[in-house]
């Protein structure tokens, strides 16, 4: 030891507290219950002729299908990203103290907010009856360039202006609310350090509102998935289409219902994962932990109690695994 | 940092840092500086008291334009603050011309500001690589060096939420001295902070004024003014009521309105 150490009291670290835990006898009878239902459903899903599990497993490896789903994951990646920058503009022309901005994005958000998103593709879809021929040049003057609409508008980008620009609308209301969330001090301190307004939106206030805004967008990206099935109504072939027309043609509406089911079921659920590490990311400094992955609660589900920490810094709650 | 010390602070330098003529700010019909006129010398420590709501932080944040004033003239360095004058009218100076002179004049908060989702050393670095451009790396040891002169080099990889109140006010102190600022306003620096945490602020401030730092100083902390402070203003209901060394004017106050204060707060 060193002796400069001697003479002062070195507190002796106490034994760690053995408890028994509190026990929750109500939670395993419930747990118990909701294992026999759950068994009781999946028994009745399986056992009823009604869902035709070979069809279903036809259905799910037929091409039509598998294309649709490609369809139907590119028009909800492009509107989404669509949706969130439109989003962005919109929210920040939003709080713009210019008017003439703030009006625009006022008006655009009352239009595509107000209005059926069916009737928005539909109206989108049918430009080419409205306006035959889309052209550039002088405003009341002579055309520079022109072409037809239909050519220039076909099904599938009618699909994404549909459900794009309608998204945008949503999108700049969530962002919003994200921005004006943002204690006004950070923009003050931003600022005061010589910062532009633009770099203070960018650097500070957007990362921070981020918080806000990933929660819903992420309900948004969701709900997007499923509302491209709209898209039928304009006869795009994304995966809810081509499993109509199956069902159509063969009347095993069931089974070719529960398929897709499961693949809608089986793209949120990765969409869900993804949108938790995101949220992760934007928590940076927020906690004075980040919470653990998925994967580090498995583990320390598994394992038990995380194995302690050597050394006096493992301070309770700091530790990542703790809480499940 | 050697750009921060200069000659002491006797020099009866020419032009004054900052000064005000009949500054008046309204917030609608609420008339909040009912003229102000001041005079802050270049290293001067120039301590601002007064009760609440008599327009402290308001005045302070006029200086740097956080906010616009309605009437009279203010000057920063012998430049106009908002406007430019041309012939005898004033010209509103654009965004990108205000945030140019915000570069000279640091700012510290009384709720610190930092940036929650920075590191202490990603926010002392932040505005030299945005607004200067200054190379990251450059800028990083710039920042580590300014930290450990804060006391903080051990913390610089911390998120503001990990940091004690102080220690959180000696970052946000430390990133506005990385703008090389020429003039420090301090609203309240201490006020939010637990009174065993105050020294460690008061000390950073201290060495600053040392230095020959300009600085301007809202604070409720009568020993510092005393002690450091080269020139007192005593502010109530939006008017200077009176000014003077801080010595004289805590020891021996001329107005009954400045009496009442003091003895509340000392
Ligand atoms: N944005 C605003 N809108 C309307 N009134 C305001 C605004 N900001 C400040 N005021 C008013 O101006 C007056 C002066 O405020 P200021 O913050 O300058 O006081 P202060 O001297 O700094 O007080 P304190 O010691 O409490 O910080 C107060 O009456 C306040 O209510
Ligand atoms: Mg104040």
């Amino acid at each position: 030891m060193n002796p400069s150490e001697k003479g002062v009291v070195t507190p002796v670290r106490p034994e760690p507290i053995k408890a028994v835990p509190v026990r929750h006898p109500g939670r395993w009878a419930g747990a118990i219950i909701i294992l026999v239902l759950a068994a009781m459903l999946v028994h009745a899903l399986i056992f009823n002729p009604a869902f035709q599990w070979d069809v279903v497993r036809q259905t799910m490896q037929d091409d039509t299908i598998i294309h649709g789903i490609g369809v139907t994951l590119e028009l909800t990646v492009l509107s989404m990203l669509m949706g969130v920058v439109g989003g962005v503009i919109l929210a920040v022309m939003r709080l713009s103290p210019n008017p003439l901005l703030s009006g625009t994005a006022w008006f655009y958000i009352w239009i595509f907010r107000g209005t059926p998103v069916l009737v928005q593709l539909v109206f989108w879809n049918f430009l080419g009856a409205i306006w035959e021929n889309l052209s550039i040049g002088i405003p009341f003057g002579p055309e520079f360039w022109s072409e037809s609409t239909n050519k220039l508008i076909p099904t599938f980008t009618a699909a994404l202006l549909g459900l794009g620009l309608n998204e945008a609308a949503y999108m700049a209301e969530i962002v919003r609310g994200g921005i004006q969330s943002v204690d006004e001090g950070q923009t003050e301190a931003a600022h005061a350090l010589g910062m532009s307004r633009t770099a203070t939106l960018r650097r500070i206030v957007l990362p921070q509102a981020m918080r806000v805004i990933v929660p819903p967008t992420g309900n948004e990206t969701i709900s997007m998935l499923k509302t491209t099935s709209l898209v039928q109504v304009i006869s795009l072939s994304e995966l809810f289409t081509a499993g109509h027309d199956i069902y159509s043609r063969t009347y095993q509406t069931i089974p070719v219902l529960v398929a897709i089911s499961i693949y809608y079921l089986l793209m949120t659920s990765i969409l869900t994962v993804g949108q938790y590490y995101i949220e992760r990311y934007y928590a940076r400094g927020a906690n004075r932990t980040l919470p653990p992955t998925p994967f580090q609660r498995l583990r320390s589900l598994f394992a038990g109690r995380p194995a302690p920490k050597t050394g006096h810094d493992v301070v309770p709650g700091l530790e990542g695994g703790g809480h499940v | 940092m050697t750009d921060l010390t200069k000659t002491p602070r006797d020099a009866a330098s020419a032009e004054p840092m900052v000064k005000a003529e009949g500054v008046h700010k309204s917030y609608g019909l609420v008339e909040v500086l009912k003229g102000i006129d001041l005079e802050v010398r270049q290293s001067e420590v120039f301590c601002l008291v007064g009760p609440s709501g008599s327009g402290k932080s308001t005045f302070l944040r006029c200086i740097n334009h956080l906010e616009k004033i309605n009437g009279g003239r203010l000057w920063v360095d012998g430049e106009l603050v908002g406007y430019r004058q041309k012939g005898d009218r004033l010209h509103e100076l654009k965004d990108r011309e205000v945030a140019l002179k915000r570069r000279d004049i640091g700012m510290v908060f009384q709720r610190f500001n930092l940036f929650p989702h920075m590191t202490a050393v990603e926010n002392v670095m932040e505005a030299p690589v945005q607004v200067k451009r200054e190379n990251k790396a450059a800028a990083r040891e710039r920042s580590m060096a300014l930290l450990e002169r804060v006391g903080l080099a051990d913390k610089a990889g911390n998120y503001p939420s990990q940091l004690s109140g102080g220690q959180q006010q000696r970052v946000a102190i430390a990133r506005a001295l990385a703008m090389k600022p020429k003039l420090m306003l301090f609203d309240e620096p201490t006020s939010a902070l637990d009174p065993e945490l105050v020294g460690e602020v008061l000390d950073v401030m201290r060495g600053l004024a040392e230095e020959g730092m300009t600085m301007i100083v809202v604070t409720h902390e009568m020993g510092f003014a005393r002690e450091v402070g080269d020139a007192l203003v005593f502010m109530d209901g939006g008017v200077v009521v009176e000014s003077g060394n801080p010595r004289e004017v805590l020891t021996n106050p001329q107005h009954a309105r400045t009496r009442a204060f003091l003895s509340k707060v000392l």
